[in-house]
């Protein structure tokens, strides 16, 4: 079957995941105060950010690596690292 | 391990492996070093792959190389909700040696091409993270990775770090990307029975096909979808600006499943089976994005030095031609024994006296243009599908005056004026 939401599209995926994030959000209060849209929680691709009232969870395990957090976050509020060699997403296929 | 080699180059992707690959062979000391578990494990591509510069590396390479399809047809689509204006070349001379471009599954493709690398004498390391450039009286002198002990030194190093590029910001060599620089494609390979591939794309076995899709494949937001046909799979993507996604408040996964339920495209993919997921930047802010490239100890190729080119879907070709090039500058370097910003800008000489520079000075304006004026897209594209529709639908209307009442239309809608502003405009962001 093709995948009809973003949890199938992860569930396709191998993930060697490290113990630590590899994404951080530097300040929780500028998402709250400053950022009515939240927008990388809209505009990631894995839907590694999610809201949760007071504060930005970060689901790293899911990470793509693609950078358009770091790019994207109109307030430079997520660090942005490559997680530890070999770990991270292992694409397959293409 | 030698404590010092005469190159490192960070990244084993298509331009990092052409380097490694040509230094190898001139005799130089090479250390690869990729972060993946695997060269391919991280990289990501919509899938096509040009010939020529590959064969200026490895000549015949496609009688070896794990290639998908030989791409022998194009189309281009300019969809609308419900209806699609459809063009393209298909051409039997691409379906014979030596081709022109081909449909590519990376992770396979990058280790078969590092493998060239490592066959010439290249040390190759995966599961790495470069963590910085060694800076020493301002001539980058090595590498620090994420391994214990991680120093190593070279007279050389290559930045092939792919489009994020950390490692050029961190040498100040360009400042963060503007969401308007980099496009966000996401894209899922989707397992189909060859037979069926063949009859609906209208194939033989090694025949491949390409269809690039614009308009409402995006919403009408500035950015592209495509549909490739691999041997028993289809890759299917779609990204736009990072700026028009946030704009528009789009997720991406959302509009790809939009995309493949697009009454156009849908009965293309039907019955296919999802095999994996993809999300990947683009570099796409063309010739103005493209930072420093050389400097004491170090040059940048590929992604890294943004050399994309969005309108023509070619990368990968100039990520190994920029590699090649800057491999010739550091062997000629080595054999001055000056690895200086001056002696290596012979590199940053040939990469704009080729094709690619020059490929990207043609379009220099054109991404800047179709984000500035969303019209192209987002109105033209329909307005193009109903003067089709009006145009070919038969009801007893003399064609002299279906003629009238679409330019009449087309010039209610945009003011005549305008409609030639924009002509103009588009024509002057692509001549």
């Amino acid at each position: 079957m093709s995948t009809k939401n973003i949890e199938e599209k992860q569930y396709l995926l191998r993930f060697k995941c490290d113990t630590k994030s590899h994404l951080t959000v530097l300040d929780h209060d500028i998402c709250m105060t400053k950022c009515p849209d939240k927008i990388c929680t809209i505009f990631c691709p894995a839907e590694v950010y999610k809201w949760e009232g007071t504060r930005m969870q970060v689901g790293y395990e899911g990470c793509h690596e693609c950078g358009s957090c770091r790019i994207g976050c109109p307030y430079q509020n997520i660090k942005w690292e490559y997680p530890k060699g070999g770990h991270g997403i292992v694409f397959r296929l293409a | 391990m030698p404590e010092k080699f005469d190159v490192i180059v960070v990244g084993a992707g298509p331009a990092g492996t052409a380097c490694a690959l040509t230094c190898a062979r001139n005799g130089l000391n090479v250390l690869l070093i990729e972060r993946g578990e695997y060269p391919g494990a991280k990289n990501v591509m919509g899938g096509v792959l040009y010939r020529q510069q590959l064969e200026d590396l490895i000549p015949e390479f496609w009688k070896e190389a794990p290639l998908e399809r030989p791409v022998i047809e194009q189309r281009f689509w300019m969809m609308d909700k419900e209806s699609v204006i459809s063009f393209g070349y298909k051409g039997l001379e691409w379906a014979v040696e030596p081709y022109n471009n081909f449909t590519v599954l990376r992770a396979k493709f990058d280790q078969w091409f590092a493998q060239k690398a490592v066959e010439a004498g290249a040390l190759l390391i995966n599961e790495t993270v470069v963590t910085e450039c060694l800076v020493e009286n301002g001539k980058v002198v090595g590498v620090r990775t994420d391994r214990p002990d991680g120093e190593v030194f070279a007279d050389v190093v290559v930045l092939a770090d792919g489009v994020n590029s950390l490692l050029s910001k961190q040498l100040g060599f360009h400042k963060e990307f503007r969401p308007d620089e980099v496009a966000l494609t996401v894209m899922e390979v989707i397992n189909l029975p060859k037979d069926k591939i063949n009859d609906r794309f209208n194939l033989e076995d090694n025949q491949g096909c390409t269809i690039e899709i614009f308009g409402d494949s995006t919403k009408g937001n500035l950015g592209t979808a495509f549909l490739y046909t691999n041997k028993e799979s289809l890759n299917i993507g779609v990204g736009t600006t990072l700026s028009s996604m946030i704009k528009a408040k789009l997720k991406p996964y959302e509009l790809l499943d939009y995309l493949k339920n697009h009454p156009m495209v849908k009965p293309l993919v039907a019955g296919g089976e999802s095999a994996e997921y993809l999300a990947h930047l683009i570099p796409e802010g063309g010739l103005r994005s493209v930072p420093k490239v050389a400097g004491n100890g170090v040059v940048v190729v590929g992604d890294a030095a943004q050399l994309v080119n969005a309108i023509h879907r070619e990368g990968s070709n100039m990520a190994m031609h920029s590699g090649l090039l800057a491999a010739e500058a550091v062997i000629e370097a080595k054999k001055r024994g000056d690895f200086s910003e001056t002696s290596l800008n012979s590199y940053r000489e040939a990469l704009y006296n080729s094709f690619i520079i020059k490929d990207l000075e043609k379009y220099k304006d054109a991404a800047h243009t179709f984000e500035k004026y969303p019209q192209y897209f987002k109105e033209y594209l329909p307005m193009m599908n109903r003067a089709a529709s009006k145009f070919f639908t038969v009801d007893g209307t003399p064609k002299r005056d279906k003629q009238k009442e679409i330019i009449k239309s087309v010039t209610a809608e945009r003011g005549t004026l305008r409609v030639i502003q924009d002509l103009y405009r588009a024509w002057k962001a692509v001549k």
